[in-house]
């Protein structure tokens, strides 16, 4: 049985606990917020950028002419896993997840006989795929040092992927990252970039009612690039904001199991208490009855 | 037909400029040209160089963008560049740094030979827009201070 001293130590640093998770939920939910303003910020973009793929590729995925980053290498052979991770621990399931999904991705291509290599951002993810897979690594990109996440990270990041795609690395490039739901729910997701996926134009013939200049064929080349970058800092984005979400549900948590804890110990305490009390009555009594 | 049109500014990090305007001067990749309500829906590559908005009463605005491409119907013109500054914004700092990113361009074409020719022209091309483009506004496109 501890003594009351332990007890009591037990307690403060179980408040201490407390105080730091929760401190941690309130900036958690702060940066949620900014993370969730950048997000939507970078929406209108993205949603043109996809709208005016649609068109062109619309025109241009049947002729021979298509790009490669469009049309694919006529391969599916070599994979590349782009996994899109977070920097810092602390953030409940949210790394666990997306690495989850990749090692499926990875065992299920390994399965059907097929290359794998992996790319990773963010150093938890690299962590944890390093072990098992540290022999397919083929590049990491460090974002510790970057505070807020701008369009020259994703670009940066698109690079590397272009360059070893010019080089003829791999056939299909995949990302994995968190996609945000709500603060409670973000599921992990996996969105091919390479050859690009493209929506069904919403408009049926909208690419025919533009004039083009350039031709087709040379806008394209210019904006498939360009499409790469924008769905890294969509995803990017996306991370960020699930990541600070997971976060602030992990720490919630933990505040809340730290509360429960310091209840029962204090029980506990008060207990062992009375019983001292109790029993050094006891002593007296006995102690004046002997006499 | 209205005689204005909606012009959007829309860099990837968010939306820099949402204003009804009377015209829109666009540096398009094969040669300017000038934007009016009712122009037949296009869609233009860009090269690096100064977007002239005229605003319902006359006035002038000036963007430098950094390439991009615009889609013009009838009745908006949608500009969605990489970067984009207000002329009066622009300063030595963020023309330099533009100015890097364009050298480093060229450079990496350069060293990765496998890329072909046509690759490191629209690099040296683009180095040379963005050159011009700093040239045009009075900043010093040497100052940039990209290790060769």
């Amino acid at each position: 049985m501890p003594s009351l001293k332990d007890l009591k130590n037990r307690i403060g640093s179980v408040k201490n606990t407390r105080k730091i998770t929760k401190a941690m939920q309130m900036v958690a939910a702060a940066k949620l917020r900014r993370a969730q303003e950048a997000a939507e910020a970078a929406r209108p973009y993205a949603d043109r950028m996809a709208a005016v793929m649609a068109g062109l590729t619309a025109s241009a995925a049947g002729s021979d002419m298509a790009p490669r980053l469009l049309a694919g290498t006529g391969e599916d052979r070599r994979h590349l896993l782009v996994v899109l991770t977070s920097e810092r621990g602390l953030a409940g399931g949210f790394n666990s997840s997306i690495v989850k999904l990749a090692r499926l991705r990875l065992a299920e291509l390994r399965s059907q006989g097929k290359e794998v290599t992996i790319l990773t951002v963010g150093k938890k993810g690299r962590e944890q795929l390093k072990r098992d897979f540290g022999d397919l690594f083929v590049h990491h990109v460090d974002l510790s040092e970057v505070k807020r996440i701008g369009y020259d990270n994703a670009r940066g990041i698109a690079d590397e992927i272009l360059e070893r795609f010019e080089a003829g690395s791999f056939d299909v490039a995949t990302l994995f990252y968190n996609r945000f739901e709500s603060v409670i729910s973000q599921i992990p997701t996996a969105r091919q970039i390479i050859p690009a996926v493209i929506d069904e134009p919403t408009e049926a013939g909208a690419s025919s009612l533009y004039d083009y200049e350039p031709d087709e064929n040379a806008i394209l080349n210019d904006l498939l690039p360009r499409s790469v970058a924008t769905q890294v800092f969509a995803a990017l984005l996306e991370n960020a904001a699930s990541e600070q979400g997971a976060r602030m549900s992990a720490m919630d948590n933990a505040t809340r199991n730290a509360g429960d804890m310091i209840d029962r110990l204090t029980t506990e305490y008060n207990r062992s208490r009375q019983a001292a009390i109790t029993k050094e009555l006891i002593e007296i009594i006995s102690g004046a009855e002997a006499l | 037909m209205a005689d204005t049109m909606q012009f959007d500014l829309v860099s990837p990090e968010r939306n820099l400029v949402s204003v009804p305007v009377r015209e829109v001067r666009l540096p398009g990749a094969e040669g300017d040209l000038t934007a009016m309500p009712g122009h037949a829906p296009a869609i233009v590559n860009l090269r690096p160089g100064l977007v002239t908005v005229v605003k319902a009463d006359g006035s002038e605005t000036e963007f430098a963008v950094t390439g991009g491409f615009a889609e013009i119907n009838g009745e908006s013109v949608t500009l969605l560049a990489e970067r984009g500054h207000p002329r009066a914004e622009m300063t030595q700092a963020i023309f330099n740094d533009m100015m890097a990113q364009a050298q480093r361009q060229v450079k990496v074409a350069q060293e990765r030979g496998s890329v072909g020719e046509e690759v490191v022209a629209a690099a040296v091309k683009l180095l040379a827009d963005m050159e011009a483009l700093g040239t045009h506004i009075g900043l010093d496109p040497n100052q940039s201070n990209f290790p060769h």
